[in-house]
């Protein structure tokens, strides 16, 4: 189980921590990575190119589902098992297919998520709370997600559309493991994390002009260029954002929700490129603090995680930050007889 | 966004609040005190709009000073709720306020009124107000019993407030308790860290 290294002042230099046990190993890509991206479409895959596919299937069954899917295509259906739902949408007529056509809100919510390069990598956190509008309803989700073994994912938004994704880009790492020239370490074509956050672009932009966004801000972290190859001397660590609409940047400190207004500031104060393990932990642990004292939707259970090239992503369990409540302001009452009322 | 709560035992009433107060989903302060001293005895929750609750709490105060000094004796803690019923009712339109007025007075002894949204007034065996009340509901309907002692009647309104701020955005931060008596006021916080039910 990986020890994450304790919290230390960044201030101070801090003596160099045990390096944890090491979970995963980053797997390699020798080839460039160009050919699988192309084969890989953002856009829905209607049902009658799944059907041209599968030519070989028993002819009785492959002319039932030609009717079939002719029938549904023609229909149009309000409800589709197709990615961003129906790929034509006609003018509504009832309720339910109007649901279909316009952007819809998010329900189920994640706040900030916030990341930083740091000495050996990059490392993100974000607390375990998903809110139902202003209810703290789900206390233990999970809001940074591994997608291969150098690419780390953390999302705010509607949890929903972060589980989709999420499966997508491991169905994605699933079929280049599978596809890859050889299953030996050095062969295999795996996404490093600027291609999941060029992929990630198109995917988002793709929702986002059909009106029907994916509702994220998305993190990803890890390296800009997959671990064996010629270009693996250049190969630094690698920070960007995605937001639901398609927007991308990368940077060396990203927030995400509230944490750009509150934490970017004193990020952007403290961040070194030589941070150490526990001085980059104990910055973003000064930031979620602050978020949990002045974001109504945060929570004071927190998860870290980190890319490096040793050990490739490991993600902490989540673990409660400590709080300061005895200042003058809260032991003083206010609402005395002589008191202004209460502020 | 609040969580108001008060609990009269024999001999007095404990009232208690969060100390959160919100814009939207930013805190606008974290160390808020949402229980307003109206008399030396009677005391409001305030909820809803933080300035409608502030300019009701001081005309209440005033006019309730203006009769102590006319009769000559302290008003009683079903007067102040009537004046406060009838500031929020003739106003309801302007108003976003609900309030939970409780003390002692030497003729019901402890006692509490609701005044939600809309300037009604009622007397009740414990008054819970605010978003996080929605949330506890269930524990109060299941813990609470007439006639509690003043420390299980203390223990309750901390407990039940954990549990609202743990489940409210809108709540948090502090409890702040005040238990009235005859003989006076006590006043008491718990730490945001130190919370029967863990945020």
């Amino acid at each position: 189980q990986w020890q994450i290294a304790p919290p230390v002042t960044f201030q101070q230099q801090q003596s160099r921590t045990p390096a944890p046990t090491p979970q995963a190993t980053i797997s390699s890509s020798a080839h460039n990575s160009s050919a699988s991206t192309t084969q890989r479409s953002p856009l829905i895959v209607s049902t009658n190119s799944a059907v041209s596919s599968y030519p070989y299937l028993n002819p009785l069954l492959f002319l039932g589902f030609v009717l079939f899917s002719a029938a549904v295509s023609v229909m149009s259906a309000p409800i589709s098992l197709a990615p961003g739902g129906s790929a034509s949408r006609v003018s509504a007529k009832s309720g339910l297919e109007a649901a279909t056509e316009r952007t819809r809100q998010p329900i189920v919510t994640g706040t900030s998520v916030l990341g930083i390069k740091y000495k050996d990598g990059v490392m993100l956190a974000a607390d375990t709370l998903c809110s139902y509008g202003s209810m703290a309803k789900y206390k233990d989700a999970r809001r940074l997600a591994k997608v291969n073994d150098a690419t780390l994912l953390g999302a705010g938004g509607e949890y929903s559309d972060f589980q989709s994704i999420t499966d997508l880009l491991r169905r994605n790492a699933l079929e280049d493991k599978c596809t890859a020239d050889s299953l030996y370490e050095e062969d295999v074509n795996e996404e490093c994390a600027k291609e999941v956050w060029n992929y990630l672009r198109a995917v988002m932009y793709n929702r986002r002009n059909k009106m029907n966004p994916l509702w994220n801000d998305l993190v990803v972290a890890g390296f800009s260029q997959p671990a064996f190859g010629e270009a693996s001397e250049e190969n630094k660590p690698f920070l960007g954002l995605v937001d639901k609409i398609g927007t991308t940047y990368e940077d060396d400190v990203i927030a995400t929700g509230f944490g750009s207004y509150l934490a970017i500031p004193i990020l952007r104060e403290k961040h070194r490129p030589d941070l150490e393990e526990g001085e980059a932990r104990a910055l973003l642990e000064d930031c979620m603090r602050v978020l949990f004292y002045r974001d109504c939707r945060a929570l004071n259970r927190i998860q870290i995680a980190k890319v490096t090239k040793e050990d490739g992503v490991l993600i902490s369990d989540p673990y409660e930050i400590e709080t300061s409540w005895d200042s003058a302001s809260f032991v003083e009452p206010k609402g005395q007889l002589e008191g202004d009322g209460g502020w | 966004g609040t969580t108001i709560l008060a609990i009269p035992f024999p001999g007095g009433v404990v009232m208690g609040a969060d100390s959160r107060v919100s814009t939207g989903t930013y805190v606008a302060n974290r160390t808020s005190d949402k229980i307003a001293q109206l008399h030396d005895t009677i005391w409001c929750c305030r909820s809803g709009s933080a300035s409608d609750t502030q300019a009701l709490t001081d005309y209440v105060k005033h006019y309730l000073g203006q009769l102590a000094v006319e009769t000559g004796r302290s008003p009683t803690v079903k007067v102040a709720a009537h004046l406060m019923r009838k500031l929020c009712y003739e106003n309801k339109d302007n108003l976003l306020a609900g309030v939970i007025v409780g003390g002692w007075d030497a003729v019901d002894g402890g006692s509490v009124y609701n005044i939600p949204l809309g300037g009604s007034c009622i007397k009740m065996p414990f008054a819970v107000g605010g978003s996080g009340s929605t949330f506890i509901y269930g524990l109060l309907d299941s813990e609470f019993r007439p006639g509690m002692s003043r420390e299980e009647a203390h223990d309750l309104v901390k407990l039940a407030i954990s549990h609202a701020m743990a489940r409210d955005g809108s709540s948090g931060g502090i409890i702040r308790t005040v238990v009235v008596t005859e003989e006076g006021n006590a006043r008491e916080y718990v730490p945001g860290d130190q919370l029967p039910f863990g945020p």
